[in-house]
């Protein structure tokens, strides 16, 4: 057994929310100059060098990369030997978040009630996904997700006879119709299997992972290879303006599932791929 | 790539020569507003009121920015998706708006009004918001306080980037673009 208290988990969650706007990171550097390298629309290259210019202007000054700060999105893996001390494990999150985005000037866009929608004004409450694993460890990871990009993603319940051809389909038709909306070039999370909602989740999920780094199923990962390049070949570019950088990565993540389902779902994050983590 | 220094307002003249894909370095003043603002601009149009800004040959950017850290003129200050604008563009159009900048495609609607008035559309890097704040030099509310960053506030801007998605002709970059690239 372990104690961590929860004002820690508080002054971490405020550290993260300011550092995950302010430190865009390497991964997703190094794709923009991999991009850059081969994307032939000059105005596709010219968007490319603003986004390296913009990400080096914030992370010097400890500015928000882009005004929308996102929803904060907070997974917790909280080791089952540790014991959370002084409170409210989520509250103390929701305190992170409320700090963070007050003392890092990072934009208040949530609303407390999705047809009512008045700002609650300090970014409250986080959406907060909670694992349970072996150890005495708490693992925090928080993932600020723009609404630009959200607004794009979507889930789909195939028949088990659409098979991979009928995931693709739904993935690059997503992809396509979302046009320049999310902020190309994109993040595409896909989730395959489970049920409706672990889908969804998987999709998320599957925005944490570096980029460039594929998925272990040697299947799946030419399946990630075949999607980008499908999605590049679309033309939407960065900005949606025309060129090749469309999608920087896509990553899927699998689970089992029903005999008599197939849930794809499509979770689209901006070229603002943004998420920071730490271990207590 | 070359670019066209701007300085609002923006006249019939400038506005009719500018062409998709062309990139505008902006000066002067923009005005700020998003989906909120542009309701209740709209609502005092119905009644027959004046509007908060003033309209002709103005250009409106649509942006919601973070808050301003002490001794900064503005937070970060990107565009957002302009299509939630698009039922309300076309009355300020009409009215002699001559540019909207943001980011994302734009109605039917809102490009046959930019045809019949006169009026572009500029896209500015979604996202680059760190950079694009650079460009202001000074921000204040002239509208609608109680709305919070979706206030109206009145920007002075020294080439602000960004790039001609629709002109006057009805085309649209959008498409063009994406024509090019697709498939190669």
């Amino acid at each position: 057994m372990r104690l961590v208290d929860t004002a820690t988990i508080t002054a971490t969650v405020a550290e993260l929310c300011q550092k995950a706007n302010y430190e865009l990171g390497e991964d997703v550097l190094a794709a923009f100059k991999e991009a850059l390298g081969q994307e032939i629309s000059l105005t596709g290259r010219d968007i490319l060098q603003q986004l390296l210019e913009n990400a080096r202007i914030a992370r010097e000054e400890q500015v928000p990369m882009c005004q929308d700060t996102g929803f904060a999105v907070v997974f917790l893996e909280v080791g089952q030997e540790v014991v959370v001390s002084g409170g409210d494990l989520y509250e103390a999150v929701n305190e992170g978040v409320r700090r963070g985005y007050q003392e890092g000037y990072l934009r208040k866009s949530i609303v407390d009630h999705p047809l009512r929608r008045k700002n609650t004004g300090d970014n409250t409450p986080a959406v907060i996904h909670t694992r349970i694993v072996p150890g005495d460890k708490l693992k925090i990871i928080v993932a600020p997700k723009g609404g630009g990009s959200e607004n794009m993603s979507g889930l789909r319940m195939l028949k088990p006879a659409e098979g991979v051809e009928g995931v693709k389909k739904f993935v690059i038709e997503q992809v396509r119709a979302a046009g320049p909306n999310p902020c190309p070039p994109v993040v595409v999370g896909v989730g395959i299997g489970g049920t409706f909602e672990k889908a969804a989740l998987l999709a998320k999920e599957a925005l944490l992972r570096p980029l460039g780094q594929p998925h272990p199923d040697t299947e799946i990962a030419c399946l990630e290879r075949e999607l980008l390049e499908a999605i590049n070949n679309l033309g939407i570019g960065p900005q949606g303006l025309g060129g090749r950088t469309t999608a920087l990565a896509v990553h899927v993540e699998v689970f089992p599932c029903h005999i008599a389902s197939l849930p794809v779902a499509v979770n689209i994050n901006c070229h603002a791929s943004r998420h920071k983590e730490a271990i207590l | 790539m070359p670019q066209i220094r701007l300085t609002t307002p923006l006249t019939d003249e400038v506005v009719e020569k500018l062409r998709i894909g062309q990139r505008v370095l902006l000066n002067g003043t923009l005005y700020t507003a998003r989906d909120a603002a542009h309701k209740k601009m709209v609502e005092l149009l119905d009644r027959g009121e004046e509007l908060p800004i003033p309209i002709k040959g103005q250009v409106i950017y649509y942006v919601g920015p973070s808050p301003a850290k002490p001794g900064r003129v503005i937070g970060s200050a990107g565009p957002t998706t302009s299509g939630r604008m698009d039922p309300y563009a076309p009355r300020l159009i009409a009215l002699g708006l001559k540019g909207m900048i943001g980011k994302g495609k734009r109605s039917p609607e809102v490009i046959k009004a930019m045809k019949q008035y006169k009026a572009v559309y500029f896209a500015a890097v979604g996202g680059a918001a760190a950079l694009l704040a650079r460009a202001i030099k000074s921000c204040r509310v002239v509208a609608y306080p109680e709305l919070g960053p979706e206030a109206i506030h009145e920007l002075v801007v020294e080439d602000f980037p960004v790039i001609v998605v629709n002109d006057v002709l009805g085309a649209d970059l959008y498409e063009e673009g994406v024509k090019i690239y697709a498939g190669r």
